[in-house]
């Protein structure tokens, strides 16, 4: 536990990608087998379940720092982190102990099974036991989201650099379903030719957002031009008789799209297609919202079923009859894909597929029109992808680019602001804005991004001088700063109190220029969406 | 005895106002911070070590008292001392006592000993005015010869990669803790103009640092290498920082306790070294001092109040007023900062 916590101190310290490689890369040197595979489990985010409360850490820690439950929870907003909070507030050991980073783990694992008495005695005996730095990683293993600030991209490089294997191959053999508890790396990452991982997604290939005039592109006849579909981009993999539906996150959804179900007997053995999946209603897609609640829930209830059947848009075959063809060009794949639908199409007309339409376009002009109308498709703006394009790994500049819309915006103003958390702990970063209806505020969205460093701090202090009563951690202020936010899509919500529901809000910039009363309305806001229902 | 007015902490006997914020007839000063000791002001008591930088900073012409810890100064029958208040050197708490009565205002302060300032002094009274800045059980501050020891490993360090090292510090008080401990055997030592200028004074009043070279035009850039550079906060993302490449930065800042702030710094190191008082102790102080009244000022106020009452059985009164204490994101520091209100929390 103590190399671990030094791995996560040195990445911590520094901001360099190099600097982190290379202190992963003298972690795996030294690292015990077990340790290794757990700590790229880890940084790839796959975290043992949660075995303890919350409720519980903040009891114990109580009982063991002798703090008042009030004054942990002051402590707490003010640090923006349990696990930091509670590393801080228990007194310092005298008595330190090192175990293994995978003994910790699989004893937490255990604890499952366990009553509160036996949790109990294991943590705060833990606690008691370590110094701060490892005290500190060991709350972040037990509390939620452990994050060390490493990309798939670093443990990838890290992984190549230490055994000597391209990245490409690491890349493939970290996606998916993998169990850490009695694996190590080497089983892990020469896993390939063997039947167990059949399920096993390729990693997607990611655009970035294009910042340049699209003229610097080059010829118009170099690209394919598709529509950006607001769904979830997936991959639908069939093999050994065997169908497997992943989201771009990694999350394996095959039962909760059963739209897809029979596809094992019609898409041949070995075919991998990368798409959106998206609802489809009468011929037209529909916005994101009326998937987002059949995602969360447990059972697909049949009316769901009727009211948003689902389809994928597919715009690219990256295995065809057991071959990853990623190699191939964009241009050649989309020939092979083309193909196989069309086929499948004719035998089954209610495939739940669909190729994703080209754009057809001979100049940049005629191409930025079409993006200007990307609304009317329910579509968040172009898709551009060279036509000579390998499948890459992860994002990459160059061959793949996403074009968006502009945002829709609206001009709100700063009604209530929180402490943020991690790099904006004990700064009022976190707001909730309000537009007017009459002579009365009503809070319609909460943005957290989009300000500037300086930004944050000058409307931090701002806040402080302006509060007119606290909450808790919240504060209310003086209504007096216009924010221009914007947002990808707008809903109606009976949940929110101004009755629509933003899709990504964040700040665009601060209207400095505006006073309150310059603000828009509730009004407006019904107009938009109005507008954008059609 | 002592009133809390639009100017500052007021002694309505001795017609005399403790660190205003406003200008007054006569100020005792606790420290020449530049919240505590402001401009304008028709005469001032300072500690003797005081004087120097509030001469540098508030003019050369400036009517001041310099006087010794322990010194009684008697004005109207009120009997005024000044007495260590280990915040950084040349800063006092003010003692006031009036038939009986005792009142101490403690400015900044802190009880941990940092190899240079005089250490604090317990003093009793009756009420007592503190200030709040880390008044939060997180806060724990290490002590001084670890961080000291941390950053000279750094420095090693970064050496060894062919870095210089730049940390900044406030220019007065935190500066030259840092360079009086700093190992001279790693390389060279070098100062930004503002705190070349503080450590002249320190040099001149209290003794040698180690030898370390202004950076002005005289100075080549390309010879600064593996060296150490000492810099005042406001030094942050200026050009005059981007010369010293390549270099490591580190901030020396009780802030840097919480990760948040280290990362939001975007310092590649930040070193848990404040001259203010922790949370452990503030409490000590508070309870040594034998106090039933304590008046809280700039920091947690509220939550450190509320703590006061409900775990010592205390009379806790929140105060505002205009003190920053140990401000991150600005550059209270410098030589002309504007007078930012109270309000760390």
């Amino acid at each position: 536990m103590k190399a671990f916590s030094q791995l996560f101190t040195n990445i911590d310290q520094t901001t360099s990608t190099n600097e982190k490689i290379d202190a992963l890369v003298t972690y795996l040197d030294t690292a015990d087998e077990q340790d290794a595979i757990w700590c790229v489990a880890l940084l790839s985010g796959r975290r043992p379940k949660r075995t303890i409360k919350t409720s519980e850490l903040w009891e114990w820690s109580g009982e063991l720092s002798g703090l008042p439950s009030w004054l942990l929870a002051e402590s707490y907003h003010i640090v923006g982190d349990l696990a930091e909070t509670i590393s801080l507030v228990i007194p310092p050991s005298n008595d330190e102990r090192d175990h293994p980073l995978h003994e910790i783990i699989n004893a937490l694992i255990a604890l499952k099974d366990s009553d509160e008495q036996q949790r109990k005695a294991y943590i705060t005996d833990m606690w008691q036991h370590f110094g701060r730095q490892e005290l500190f990683v060991f709350n972040k293993l037990i509390t939620g989201g452990f994050r060390m600030g490493v990309s798939d991209k670093i443990v990838i490089k890290a992984l190549a650099k230490h055994y000597k294997v391209d990245e490409n191959i690491i890349a493939h053999r970290l996606t998916g379903n993998w169990e850490a508890h009695n694996n190590t790396l080497p089983k892990l990452l020469a896993a390939g030719d063997s039947g167990d991982d059949i399920s096993k997604p390729y990693p997607f290939y990611l655009a970035y957002p294009l910042e340049t005039p699209p003229q610097e592109l080059g010829s118009v006849g170099d690209w394919i031009i598709e529509r950006k579909y607001d769904g979830i981009r997936g991959q639908i993999i069939v093999r050994n008789q065997q169908l497997f539906v992943w989201s771009r996150g990694e999350d394996l959804l095959t039962e909760k799209f059963i739209e897809f179900e029979g596809l094992i007997n019609i898409l041949p053995n070995g075919t991998v297609i990368d798409g959106e999946i998206l609802p489809v209603k009468d011929g037209k897609f529909l916005p994101f919202h009326v998937m987002q609640t059949r995602i969360g829930r447990k059972n697909v209830t049949k009316k769901a079923l009727q009211e948003a059947p689902l389809v994928m848009v597919c715009y690219d075959i990256i295995e065809h009859n057991g071959t990853d063809i990623r190699h191939l060009s964009m241009q050649e794949r989309r020939t092979v894909l083309e193909g196989l639908l069309t086929t499948l199409k004719e035998q089954h007309p209610e495939l739940p597929l669909q190729l994703s339409p080209l754009v057809q376009c001979t100049t940049w002009d005629e191409v930025a029109e079409e993006r200007a109308r990307s609304r009317e498709y329910v579509c968040e703006g172009l898709m551009l992808k060279r036509k000579s394009s390998e499948y890459k790994t992860g994002r990459r500049r160059g061959d793949w680019w996403k074009w968006k819309v502009d945002p829709l915006s609206i001009d709100g103003v700063l009604l209530y602001a929180q402490r943020g958390h991690g790099r904006r702990a004990n700064l009022y970063t976190d707001f909730t804005f309000a537009v007017w209806d009459g002579d009365e505020l009503v809070p319609f969205a909460k943005a957290y991004s989009g300000l500037r460093d300086k930004e944050l701090l000058e409307v931090d202090a701002w806040i402080k001088k302006n509060t007119i009563d606290k909450f808790g951690p919240v504060r209310s202020v003086t209504p007096t700063l216009v924010f221009e936010l914007g947002f990808e899509g707008i809903s109606p919500s009976p949940r929110h109190k101004s009755g629509i529901a933003l899709r990504f809000p964040r700040i665009l910039r601060w209207r400095q220029d505006k006073g309150v009363k310059e603000a828009n309305t509730k009004a407006d806001l019904i107009e938009l969406l109005n507008a954008y229902r059609e | 005895m002592l009133t809390f007015d639009k100017c500052g902490i007021y002694c309505a006997q001795a017609g005399i106002y403790i660190d205003p914020w406003k200008p007054v007839d006569k100020a005792i000063i606790t420290h020449a911070h530049s919240d505590h000791a402001r401009w304008g002001m028709k005469a001032y008591v300072a500690h003797r070590l005081a004087v120097p930088v509030m001469r540098l900073r508030l003019g050369a012409d400036i009517n001041v008292q310099s006087v010794e810890y322990g010194e009684v100064l008697n004005i109207n029958g009120v009997k005024i001392s000044l007495h260590p208040a280990g915040h950084i050197w040349g800063s006092a708490q003010v003692r006031l006592e009036y038939k009986g009565e005792i009142w101490v205002v403690s400015g900044d302060y802190k009880l941990q000993a940092d190899g240079i300032t005089t250490p604090f002094e317990h003093v009793k009274c009756h009420s007592f005015i503190t200030e709040s800045t880390f008044g939060l059980p997180v806060y724990k501050f290490p002590t001084s010869e670890e961080v000291y020891a941390d950053i000279n490993a750094w420095w090693q360090k970064n050496r060894d990669e062919g870095k210089n090292s730049v940390i900044l510090a406030y220019a007065l008080g935190k500066a030259q803790r840092v360079h009086a401990h700093l190992n001279t055997t790693i390389g060279d030592i070098y100062l930004h103009g503002a705190v070349d200028n503080i450590n002249k004074i320190y040099e001149e009043n209290i003794g040698a640092l180690p030898i370390a070279k202004r950076i002005d035009a005289s100075v080549n850039r390309k010879d600064i290498k593996g060296a150490m550079i000492i810099a005042p906060p406001s030094a942050a993302d200026t050009p005059w920082l981007r010369s010293m490449q390549p270099y490591k930065l580190g901030i020396c800042s009780g802030w840097m306790q919480l990760r948040g702030t280290r990362r939001r710094r975007g310092a590649d190191r930040g070193f848990v070294l404040s001259d203010h008082a922790d949370w452990e102790q503030l409490n000590t102080a508070v309870r040594e001092t034998g106090a039933q009244n304590v008046y809280v000022t700039h920091g947690y106020k509220s939550i450190y109040s509320r703590w006061l009452e409900t775990n010592y059985g205390l009379n806790a009164t929140e105060v505002d007023t205009l003190y920053t204490g140990e401000a991150l994101d600005d550059t209270t520091d410098s030589e002309t900062a504007e007078n930012k209100p109270d309000e760390s929390i």
